[in-house]
């Protein structure tokens, strides 16, 4: 699903700022627009301003500065409980003086929906996340995982058009998580609805969104769908923050038609796609994908600059191999080999010159 | 350890041979015997310090043997005459017989007293009575009479047999504001004699009512101490705690400082022209102070549980509510105030407590109309009158088990958080 | 409670490395510093008999136990009259043989001597306090109070009255003001239309009423303006006047007395020695200097004109007393066999008419 333009945004932020104190600014100039039906995912460490800013679009934090726009209308002033939008907490929320079916039926009671429809659309709800059968249940005598379907089921009961997700699946075991980011990204299909996702995990922000905003000191560092966070990061922070991958520090020596040859503190030069780098000696951090890394001579492009490395250790990790080498006077420079047959076999303290095709080597900023 | 049961195929066994079960008690035996020692020094403590004690205080409330230990003449004849007989000169001779014994065991004045609780002014009657008694000749009708005429009183007859059992339902009688009448029955205690029962109705209200408004004091403070960051709530906490670290006099007195007729309050309205110097407002040595100065005592209390409910009920619920369409109002209603039950529940039933057992503030500030019924217990207690003490405190308790049973009714006990 | 446990502990180690120091158990504080001063150094000064002096809470409470369980180690307790007639009653205190006391100064026998009705079977008086009206003198500037009846009179002594939230000693005050000499008050209360009378006298100040609970209330009530007369015990309006120099002053017209004194429990380890500690204390002169320490006065007539100076200063202490023939004019003697039989009628009544309008 492409970028929405300004113009037919659903959700927009525009120069959004948020301080608590009045001294220092929790959000800083934020500027994001958010299609009808996109999933979008707020990602970043804690502290970066993402939570902030989905408290803000469900209206419970107001904005110091800016104006939040929900399918045209400015939100600012509205308060929560009239932005029809759905919520999901972290905690899931499931009152727990009620049943479930009675939590069901909180937002359409207040809505003051009949009783028959009401029941309709409760059956509607548990169904939709299998929970039929649990209707007379307590919220504390369900699993965490049924407790997050009914928090889901709630907040889509009413049928809000944008439902907002609060790192809903924080809670739950590796492998419960990865079938409840299935059943979500499911439901986020089938129904149509938009949703905005708040997470500090980078996996699941990958294999759910149409986009990714990459949330760090307040700002968004990166929107872009997932494969081009993570081949493309357009700066270091992005780069780090997602993925694994191998920093190596230097200064750019020549700059020409979209290539960049970059000299490392120990002397070696490198090749590297300019990103963040304008002119001839700049300082940068050229960054790789393990993945992407190759030691075999055949698998380089022609007159790519190679760099001497000692093997310093080999896992075994089932589907990969992974070694760890020293690089340019740095121990934890990783590469990841596919364990298949006929893969060559690196030792301990082996020597081997590693290399890449420069569009993979990416010259951000320093820091 | 245990003689082994019979092994039936169905039984499981341990490796040994033992069967699981008991192989299970005996080793758990050790950490119960364990756990019992442990727990035993509280259980002494309360066996002593509180079954005893109100087991005892039931049995007063019941029991009474001054009048009954010294009089075994009198004890035959009513079990042989019924209720009604005119007393003959058998039953004067069975008096003298016991006033004699009186005497000798110095027991006249504890008879005596007996008797006086169910009629008033027949102490002294035994107690000089008995001093002569040896002296008395037959016939001892005319003996007595002679001495005081009020032993014909057919009312002393009627108290003297409901004494001579030691088991007595006479003081919840009194309490009911009934008396023995001449011929034996119940009936209700002159017009300006009753005091018990409209000074319970009025206990039970005053009660709730202080309960009601430490409530609603109470609930904002709560929730303000429990929706601020933990270092201001701290030192709001102190503020709200201040009051249990200063002696009860002294906050009672500072009470009456404030609010009496030359007092802060008054003098500050009087200086500002809200009222006249004759026009002084009533607001302490009355049913107003003995109110006022009970809620501050008794607020704590309240905000405690409360806040321990408060503090951890996660703000998601209530932003969970709204994003779900609920009004503020509607989320106070529904989901919060729902959450706190257990808070109230706690908070009002030990204000109410504490409030209906209360007498030291309503006898200092309480005035006329400001009395509550401990302040009668309290009477009897320094009167040493510990059957009518006894049966006041055992009425007070059975009211405060009727509204616990209600409690438990309506949001059920288990709903009780104390802290 | 605990003090009294470590006190008898105490006592019974004492008790029986010394047998020949005489204990008495009294109340503490001033009262027991008077009695020291006045009885017991002169008594070993005269006899070379030590005198320990032992406070408690209320004497009556461990006399009562230590009997019972026949182990007595107190030789005179100092005990308040109704205690003294219930624990004689009880056969706890030894009777005493009033013909041994010694004459007053005056050479008046003893049961003449001592006011009338304040000697009892087990108990020699020692002092008297009384419950009078208090009034605050800078209210009333020109024409002060100056009977019972003044306190009951709205019209010419307008302002509020403390009055004592019990029965006894209101009920005889009422009457008092009504009329009713002293001698009759008791016989008319045991009639209805006594006691109907009286509570009439106090409907009409019951408005205007400020009740007191403690002691210590009145004083405070006047020092505070909150009530301009009040019904007081003495001795806190002394202190009051004495300590704190408060403009109060007292009528003593209408008081209702009350006594304490010396009895010597059953079974006590030195009764002979207890008996003429007793003697010796009891006679005018004691009783006399006694006064002098604390504004109780002496239970013996003759004692009346030998009383001195307040203790440090310069002023006589006889005015001051319950005691004094001047403040004797119209006084009455709280009566014991009485409240014994309506004390609990009367308040359960008392009460009854607090709590209505």
């Amino acid at each position: 699903m492409a970028a929405a333009a300004e113009g037919d945004a659903y959700v927009a932020f525009d120069h959004v700022q948020k301080s608590y104190d009045g001294v220092s600014l929790v959000v800083k100039d934020l500027n994001l627009s958010i299609a009808k039906g996109e999933f979008l995912t707020m990602l970043g460490p804690s502290g970066s301003g993402k939570t902030t800013c989905l408290m803000m679009l469900a209206g419970f934090e107001t904005a110091t500065h800016g104006e939040i726009r929900l399918d045209g209308r400015n939100i600012n002033l509205v308060p929560p409980h009239k932005r029809g939008i759905g919520m999901v907490f972290q905690n899931y929320a499931l009152f727990p003086h009620m049943t479930v079916g009675e939590n069901l039926s909180f937002p359409l009671e207040v809505r003051g929906m009949g009783k028959d429809e009401r029941e309709t659309r409760i059956k509607r709800a548990l169904d939709m996340v299998q929970m039929g059968a649990f209707a007379s249940r307590r919220p504390a005598q369900l699993s965490g995982g049924q407790q997050q379907r009914i928090a889901l089921a709630r907040a889509l009961v009413f049928d809000p058009a944008l439902v907002l997700m609060d790192e809903p699946l924080g809670a739950l075991d590796k492998q419960l998580r990865e079938h409840m980011q299935f059943e979500i990204k499911h439901l986020h299909e089938r129904l149509g609805i938009t949703v905005v996702y708040v997470t500090h995990d980078q996996g699941e922000a990958l294999t759910m969104s149409d986009r990714v905003a990459v949330f760090n000191d307040g700002r968004i560092q990166q929107l872009a769908p997932p494969a081009d966070l993570y081949e493309r990061p357009e700066n270091s922070f992005v780069a780090q923050f997602i993925g694994e991958n191998n920093k190596l520090p230097g200064t750019v020596e020549e700059l020409s038609q979209g290539k960049a040859l970059v000299r490392l503190a120990t002397g070696e030069l490198i090749d590297a796609t300019p990103v963040n780098v304008t002119e001839k000696g700049q300082k940068t951090l050229v960054s790789i994908r393990p993945e992407r890394v190759e030691f075999k001579p055949e698998m380089m492009p022609a007159g790519a600059h190679t760099i001497g490395a000692e093997v310093l250790e080999v896992i075994y990790m089932g589907d990969i191999l992974r070694a760890r080498l020293r690089v340019a006077g740095s121990d934890d420079f990783v590469i990841k080999m596919r364990n298949t047959l006929g893969q060559t076999k690196l030792d301990r303290g082996q020597k081997i010159n590693v290399g890449w095709h420069p569009q993979d080597a990416r010259a951000l900023d320093p820091s | 350890m245990t003689p082994a049961a019979p092994i039936t195929p169905a039984m499981l066994t341990t490796a040994d041979g033992r069967p699981l079960k008991a192989a299970l008690a005996a080793a758990q035996a050790r950490s119960k015997r364990r756990a019992l020692f442990l727990v035993l020094p509280l259980l002494l403590f309360v066996v002593i310090s509180f079954v005893i004690p109100i087991g005892q205080m039931l049995q007063r409330s019941f029991y009474h043997d001054g009048f009954s230990k010294s009089a075994p003449a009198l004890q035959a004849w009513f079990a042989e005459n019924p209720l009604g007989t005119e007393p003959d000169e058998a039953a004067y001779a069975a008096l003298v017989a016991d006033l004699a014994l009186m005497q000798e065991t110095r027991a006249a004045g504890d008879a005596g007293t007996r008797i006086n609780y169910t009629l008033p002014g027949a102490r002294s009657l035994y107690t000089s009575a008995a001093r002569g008694a040896k002296k008395l000749e037959p016939p001892f009708k005319e003996a007595l009479l002679a001495e005081d005429a009020k032993w014909a009183d057919p009312r002393l007859w009627v108290a003297m047999r409901s004494a001579a059992s030691p088991w007595t339902a006479d003081f919840y009688m009194i309490a009911a504001d009934l008396q023995l009448a001449a011929d034996g029955g119940v009936e209700r205690a002159p017009e300006t004699q009753r005091v018990y029962v409209a000074l319970y109705i009025k206990t039970i209200f005053l009660a709730a009512l202080i309960t009601g408004i430490c409530l609603l004091l109470a609930f904002p403070i709560a929730h303000l101490l429990a929706t601020l960051p933990m270092a201001k709530a701290n030192l709001l906490l102190i503020l709200v705690l201040l009051p249990f670290w200063t002696s009860l006099l002294v906050r009672t007195t500072s009470w009456i400082v404030l609010l009496q007729d030359q007092g802060v309050i008054n003098s500050f309205l009087v200086y500002l022209g809200a009222i006249g110097d004759d026009g002084r407002l009533r607001m302490i040595y009355n049913q107003t102070g003995t109110i006022i100065v009970m809620v501050h005592i008794l607020l704590p209390f309240m905000v405690l549980p409360l806040y321990s409910v408060m503090r951890v009920i996660p703000p998601s619920y209530a932003r969970a509510a709204r994003s779900l369409g609920a009004t503020s109002w509607t989320t106070f209603r529904r989901i919060y105030l729902p959450q706190t039950l257990p808070g109230i529940g706690a908070g009002a039933l030990l204000v109410f407590i504490l409030a209906v057992g209360y007498y030291i503030t309503p006898a200092l500030v309480g005035g006329a109309d400001g009395m509550l019924y401990s302040n009668m217990i309290s009477f009897h207690m320094n009167k040493a009158n510990w059957s009518m003490a006894a049966a006041l405190a055992t009425l007070l308790l059975l009211g405060v088990l009727v509204l616990y049973w209600l409690y438990d009714r309506l949001v059920g006990i288990d709903n009780l958080k104390l802290g | 409670m605990k003090k009294i446990l470590i006190l008898s502990t105490a006592l019974c180690g004492f008790a029986a490395s010394a047998q020949a120091d005489i204990t008495v158990m009294g109340w503490g504080g001033a009262y027991a510093n008077s009695q020291i001063e006045a009885y017991f150094k002169p008594f070993t000064a005269a006899t070379g008999k030590k005198v320990v002096s032992v406070d408690s809470d209320n004497p009556a409470t461990p006399v009562k136990s230590q009997v019972e369980a026949n182990n007595v180690t107190i030789d005179v307790a100092v005990l308040e009259i109704a205690d003294a007639v219930r624990l004689c009653d009880e056969g706890a205190l030894v009777p005493f043989d009033f013909s041994a006391l010694p004459n007053g100064a005056d050479g008046t026998g003893a049961e003449d001597d001592f006011i009338a009705g304040t000697l009892t079977e087990c108990m020699i008086p020692t002092d008297i306090f009384s419950t009078v009206v208090a009034y605050d003198a800078s209210k009333f500037p020109d024409a002060p109070p100056t009977s019972i009846a003044d306190f009951f009179d709205l019209e010419k002594f307008p302002g509020k009255r403390g009055i004592r939230k019990n029965a006894k000693t209101t009920l005889e005050m009422a009457l008092m003001a009504d009329g009713v000499p002293a001698a009759e008050v008791y016989a008319l209360l045991e009639t209805d239309e006594g006691v109907d009378r009286a509570f009439a006298k106090l409907d009409t100040i019951k408005k205007d009423a400020v009740f007191w609970e403690a002691g210590a209330q009145p004083p405070q009530l006047l020092a505070d303006g909150e009530v301009v007369m009040t019904t007081a015990y003495n001795g806190r309006i002394f202190n009051a006047v004495q300590l704190e120099s408060k403009p109060f002053a007292i009528v003593w017209d209408g008081q209702v007395f009350e006594w304490e004194g010396m009895a010597i429990p059953k079974g006590a380890p030195n009764e002979a020695d207890a008996l003429e500690l007793i003697h010796f204390a009891t006679a005018s002169e004691q009783l006399a200097k006694a006064a002098e320490f604390i504004s109780y006065g002496p239970p013996r007539k003759s004692s009346a004109s030998l009383v001195g100076n307040i203790q440090g200063k310069e002023e006589p202490m006889g005015p001051n007393l319950p005691t004094d023939p001047a403040n004797m004019t119209n006084a009455l003697g709280s009566s014991l066999d009485f409240w014994v039989d309506r004390d609990i009628q009367l308040n359960e009544r008392f009460n009854a008419w607090l709590a209505s309008n």
